[in-house]
């Protein structure tokens, strides 16, 4: 087995002939949690869809080198990143809102995958979702097959989605700012399961976000990218304790920081007292 | 029947919720499957014939007069007196159908010249070749529904098909397709209509061909921007992540929402193909001479203004169904307004 799952050469990638990533070499080990860092438009989940290449081929250029396990990526026959997809590398999105399909059951898009690649179906297909659902910690999973992602709140979603990634047992995790939908204290939850199942299944896993306090606690590694470019690649105590480039510094300094406004506390605007909300769960 | 989604059930509740749409649905179906079953309510042959104790069937089977004690290897003409004396001579008895008349049965027995007005034979009067025109009118929805019918699902089929294509695969796809279906659409119908009926007879296969070569792109456009919108979502996206391939991702994941728009779209397709086979018809470019048609009707209303039951009857008749066809193409639209 190779040393890096994935080698990344002089990736450069351009839309409609305008460049947006300019040639980066970034390496990800087997096992290991890498951190994308990097502003909005820095390329960085360019960077992501271009390793199972799922941008617009008609309008995207991409040139270099990208090597999954040895074998060269870029240019490979789409039958075979069709088999790469969801069973090797997995990917998460942003928006768990709009990822899961609002007319499919959450069963039946967890069996999608599960029906792919792995050829399962029927009773043996809803065990081993139920089994998934449980390990990404949704409870009684069981009455949840038969929901409807808009059943679901956001966390769950994401749960949901991550569930779908894992179906397959992937080598390697891509996850594009998995939690910047969610709200703080889900967005730490979710982090928490992302680096609990790296562990336990022994993946790789590539989190792309914007906030380099975020990636702190789950990283080993981070790559700060900018501009296309990738300006500083470090452990992630080095990065933190000894940032060596001014963006990283920048970005470390990002937090935002004072005090909410006190106001002298004046008539209540809105009152709510003894409100009740009842809905049937989706089952 | 398959279980709807959540957004089916709402869909359904709201159409079932207009009640125009809803009654004009049943009305069309109820009108639909008379017509369907129109050689039990419009034939010249009997539905039921007793003879010497024996029951015959002549509107479903075929029978000699030698079965019923005549001299002829022919079938009968049951309508006939002498028919009529034989069977009855026998202590036989004929029971017709409530029009006794199919749509190209000549009535012999008319008391004036044809055109003849409505009478207690001829509910609605008879044509200038003295056929029931309530027979005919009938028949001619039969034709007119199952021609739109089956223009519709061709159309549906071709259109969704080259707008999905078209849509999901976008760029130089994209371009190419639309500049070939502004070139197509440019064709004049009416007009190959005309020169082709000029090589052979256009009969029903022949103008539902040559319709639908057509009548698809319409729907294009519609499909076309729905996968287009789609096929960015992130769940298209994230499909395609988990190594679902295009065909499946179209079929699985963006039709489905596209189905809405068009849905919506059908009802109003179905009038335009009535209309369509109506007009040609009319100007005598459309399906065969004799057979029933409300175009062919109208035709003869212009032509006997002074028997107005015949361009009456084929006005209410088309008027009827189209209006239906709109209400429930209303009743779809609301159904599937996603504002409300």
């Amino acid at each position: 087995m190779p040393e890096h799952l994935i080698e990344i050469r002089d990736l450069r990638v351009a839309f409609n002939g305008q460049s947006v990533v300019h040639g980066i070499d970034l390496d990800i080990r087997p096992g290991e949690c890498l951190a994308l860092v990097g502003e909005s438009g820095s390329g960085k989940s360019v960077t992501a869809h271009s390793i199972l290449q799922l941008l617009d081929p008609a309008i995207t250029r991409i040139d270099g080198s990208i090597r999954y396990d040895g074998t060269e990526l870029l240019g490979v026959h789409e039958r075979y990143l069709r088999q790469l997809r969801g069973n090797r590398i997995a990917m998460i999105f942003q928006e768990p809102m709009s990822s899961l399909n609002p007319l499919h059951t959450i069963e039946r898009q967890l069996g999608e995958s599960l029906a792919l690649h792995k050829g399962l179906a029927g009773a043996a297909a809803r065990q081993r979702i139920v089994q998934l659902l449980e390990l990404v910690g949704i409870q009684r999973p069981r009455e949840r097959l038969k929901a409807y992602p808009h059943q679901l709140s956001g966390g769950q979603r994401q749960r949901v989605m991550i569930a779908m990634a894992l179906a397959c047992e992937p080598q390697l995790l891509i996850a594009d700012e998995p939690t910047t939908a969610l709200d703080v204290t889900v967005q730490r939850k979710i982090l928490l399961l992302l680096k609990e199942l790296q562990e336990r299944l022994g993946m790789a896993l590539l989190i792309i976000s914007h906030d380099l306090n975020l990636v702190r606690n789950i990283a080993q590694r981070v790559a700060v990218m900018r501009g296309g470019v990738i300006v500083e690649q470090a452990s992630c105590e080095l990065l933190f304790s000894a940032p060596q480039h001014p963006y990283s510094i920048e970005l470390l300094n990002a937090e935002p920081g004072g005090e909410a406004l006190c106001r002298e506390p004046a008539e209540n605007l809105l009152e709510v007292r003894d409100l009740n909300v009842r809905f049937r769960l989706g089952g | 029947m398959l279980t709807l989604s959540p957004i089916g059930q709402r869909r359904w509740a709201r159409f079932k919720a207009h009640r125009r749409g809803w009654w004009s649905l049943w009305l069309l179906l109820a009108l639909f499957g008379l017509s369907l079953g129109g050689e039990l309510v419009a034939n010249d042959k009997p539905l039921l014939v007793t003879y010497q104790g024996d029951w015959y069937f002549p509107a479903f089977k075929r029978y000699t007069e030698q079965d019923f004690g005549g001299e002829l290897p022919f079938q009968p003409d049951y309508r006939s007196a002498q028919v009529r004396q034989l069977i009855e001579g026998q202590g036989g008895r004929r029971w017709f159908a409530p029009i006794p008349f199919a749509f190209d049965t000549v009535n012999y027995d008319l008391t004036e010249p044809a055109p003849s007005p409505p009478s207690s034979d001829n509910w609605l009067g008879t044509d200038d070749q003295a056929r029931d025109v309530l027979a005919r009118v009938i028949f001619g929805t039969r034709v007119s529904l199952l021609f739109a019918l089956a223009l519709t699902a061709a159309s549906a089929l071709i259109g969704i098909a080259a707008g999905a294509l078209q849509g999901y695969y976008g760029g130089w796809v994209d371009l190419i397709g639309q500049r070939l279906l502004e070139v197509w659409s440019g064709l004049p119908v009416l007009y190959l209509l005309i020169i082709l009926s000029g090589f052979v007879e256009p009969n029903f296969w022949w103008l539902l061909g040559i319709m639908a070569l057509f009548s698809w792109l319409s729907l294009v456009d519609v499909v076309r921007a729905e996968f287009l919108r789609s096929r960015g979502l992130e769940y298209v996206k994230a499909a395609r992540a988990l190594g679902v391939g295009d065909a499946q991702v179209i079929v699985r994941h963006i039709l489905p929402n596209a189905m809405s728009a068009t849905l919506t779209y059908l009802p109003f397709i179905l009038t335009g193909a009535i209309a369509t086979l109506s007009a040609l018809d009319f100007l005598g470019f459309g399906l065969p001479a004799g057979s029933a048609s409300l175009g062919e009707l109208i035709g003869q209303g212009k032509s006997n203004l002074q028997a107005p039951w015949l361009g009456l009857t084929a006005f209410f008749a088309l008027a009827l169904i189209l209006s239906l066809l709109v209400f429930i193409g209303e009743a779809c639209r609301d159904a599937f307004d996603p504002r409300t």
